[in-house]
């Protein structure tokens, strides 16, 4: 059984088929990317997936189990972490303080033992701050965990969110365009660090990217959607010789 | 002894603020005491609504109802059924923060500008309301609250510190002292923690706060509920300390008078309500009593300062601050702070300073 599965998805809004019966997986430990022109449709799919928005028709499964019977807030506890596109992170918040809610699930304490603090809600704090600071270490921001992350730079802003999903120690991370928005260091810094992401901390990826280079760097599949159809999926050097994907991309010959 | 070296400037402020409101009523009049008890219950009801406001994003108008229910659950209580005042007030408290938590659930279905409707409308209803059930509440005649005498070792201490006797409104001071540093603490912890956390998280962006695991709906409510908890205990304190309570006790304007507390001391800290409960109240009283003394000035210009005078002067003090001070004082102390560090040590902020380059690690 594949850790995600997407069967025959739709999703129509209004009149407009943003996705039309997609199906593919995602094994554990792959590293898959989702690529496709502007308007594929990839950002809906990671929004059906993540509980955002409902489908048409057709399923996504989580280790066999429907997101649909999940709820929104709880699709994190099935071990699904995603970033977003154009970053999501609490602004007026530090880069601790946003890492420290991706840790929300990870900690029980309500808002009685918080407010007392209980002996048990002060240690699970401290717990969850080292977690947190560890991982802020890991995407290599480590010197500036108490800065508010509005005052990053977007570069730095995209490993916060990387940070913030990866704390909740997710079994599928959802990535939309970890590569867009920054510089082209920046982009190679990312790819190394997404592959420690997959070797170290052993996690399987789904990713929507744009800037090629970076997807044939990192990823073992790819599957290619145009106009909400998926038009072809294998391995990057398939994809990339695959007619279909040139025209997509390049228009007709 | 090291650890009281190193602690933080606040830890000292936060002392320095206790030994002030501790000491204060030994050296100042029974009446102006109880003048500083409404303002520090104005910060205990601004407190909760901070809560509301500040940290969960969501907007209230009403609070002032919160306050009312407070005082009234209190009252009745104590006037009907004979309870002891104090006993009351966690129970008016409590049963505050339900309703306050019952309301918060069809709040959730409202977007920002409709709740704010829906809360003004709240306020508005209230003084209406109260008056119907009269057997009850007493109508328009309202009811009369007894206020407790001090205890014998109140009454000893006081008199051991200032050698004259304490009086009721000064006893009423401590005791709501004691619970605004009380409820001043818990909300200092509930926000710092992973609770607060979760709040300020759907308040800057509730998909990613869900993504994160955070119950969106369930925090929301949980936010109107404790805020309504510390509106039902500043309303039971409130009847305490004016011994009387009648619908006109509860107009709009407290509703309006507690967001503009809440605004002008800070929204989403924790010294802000009581420094924004301090503008809140004295700022009216004192430009009521603002009166221009200038003989060369024609008299008929003189009545008509001194009719718009508090209005005029309370709006230009609140546009100055939302001027100059668009994150409250709260905000104006902490930037006057760092700009004075920086002055003095030279050294640069870790929040303000330049960008170190980008890490190498990766």
């Amino acid at each position: 059984m594949a850790l995600l599965e997407v069967r025959e998805l739709s999703v129509r809004f209004g009149g407009v088929v943003a996705l039309d019966r997609v199906s593919f997986d995602v094994d554990a430990g792959q590293v898959v990317a989702l690529i496709g022109p502007n308007g594929a449709g990839k950002t809906t799919l990671f929004n059906v997936i993540t509980r955002v928005y409902r489908p048409s028709g057709g399923t996504v499964l989580v280790s066999g189990r429907s997101v649909q019977t999940i709820r929104s807030h709880h699709v994190i506890r099935h071990g699904l972490a995603r970033t977003f596109q154009n970053v999501a992170l609490f602004r007026s918040m530090t880069v601790l303080d946003n890492v420290l809610v991706g840790d929300h699930t990870q900690t029980r304490s309500g808002w009685l033992q918080a407010s007392v603090p209980l002996p048990g809600a002060v240690a699970a704090e401290s717990a969850s701050r080292k977690r947190a600071l560890e991982m802020i270490d890991f995407v290599g921001l480590g010197a500036h965990a108490e800065r508010p992350v509005a005052t990053l730079p977007f570069g730095f802003q995209k490993r916060v969110e990387l940070a913030r999903a990866l704390v909740s120690k997710p079994r599928l991370l959802l990535l939309d365009e970890p590569a867009g928005g920054i510089s082209h260091e920046e982009v190679d810094a990312m790819a190394r660090l997404l592959r420690r992401v997959h070797t170290d901390l052993d996690v399987t990826m789904l990713l929507v990217e744009h800037h090629m280079a970076f997807v044939m760097g990192i990823c073992d599949r790819v599957v290619v959607l145009d106009f909400g159809k998926k038009i072809a999926e294998g391995s990057p050097a398939e994809v990339q010789r695959n007619p279909a994907v040139i025209e997509a991309y390049l228009g007709a010959a | 002894m090291n650890r009281i070296r190193t602690a933080p400037p606040r830890y000292w402020l936060v002392a320095l603020t206790l030994v002030f409101f501790l000491g204060f009523p030994t050296v100042i009049s029974s009446f102006l005491a109880s003048e500083w008890t409404q303002a520090l219950i104005l910060a205990i009801a601004i407190m909760g609504l901070n809560i509301l406001v500040g940290y969960s994003g969501q907007l209230s108008l009403g609070h002032g109802a919160f306050m009312a229910l407070g005082a009234y659950v209190s009252a009745i209580l104590a006037h009907r059924y004979k309870m002891d005042y104090l006993v009351t007030v966690p129970i008016a408290a409590v049963f505050t923060g339900g309703v306050g938590f019952l309301f918060g659930i069809p709040a959730l279905r409202l977007s920002p500008l409709y709740l704010a409707l829906a809360t003004f409308a709240l306020a508005v209803v209230t003084p209406s309301l109260i008056k119907r059930p009269a057997g009850l509440t007493g109508g328009v005649q309202g009811i009369l609250v007894l206020q407790p005498d001090p205890p014998d070792f109140a009454r000893e201490a006081f008199a051991f510190v200032t050698g004259t006797a304490m009086t009721s409104d000064q006893w009423i001071y401590y005791i709501t002292l004691l619970l605004a540093v009380v409820l001043f603490w818990l909300a200092w912890n509930l926000v710092r923690h992973r609770p607060g956390r979760a709040m300020r998280a759907i308040r800057d962006g509730e998909v990613a706060a869900a993504a994160s695991g955070v119950n969106v709906a369930g925090y929301k409510t949980l936010a109107f509920g404790i805020s309504a908890f510390y509106g039902g205990t500043a309303g039971s304190l409130f009847a305490l300390s004016t011994g009387f309570i009648s619908p006109d006790t509860f107009p709009v304007s407290l509703s309006i008078q507690l967001l503009v507390g809440a605004v002008v001391g800070g929204l989403a800290s924790i010294p802000g309500p009581l420094l924004g409960a301090i503008f809140a109240f004295f700022l009216p009283i004192g430009s009521n009593q603002w009166v221009p003394s200038q003989t060369w000035l024609p008299d008929q210009i003189t009545s008509t300062v001194k009719n718009a005078g508090p209005a005029v002067s309370y709006g230009v003090v609140l546009i100055l601050i939302m001027m100059f001070a668009p994150n409250g004082i709260v905000g104006l102390l902490r930037s006057g702070y760092v700009i004075l560090n920086r002055r003095l040590r030279g050294a640069s902020d870790p929040k303000t300073g330049q960008m170190p380059p980008d890490p190498q690690t990766v």
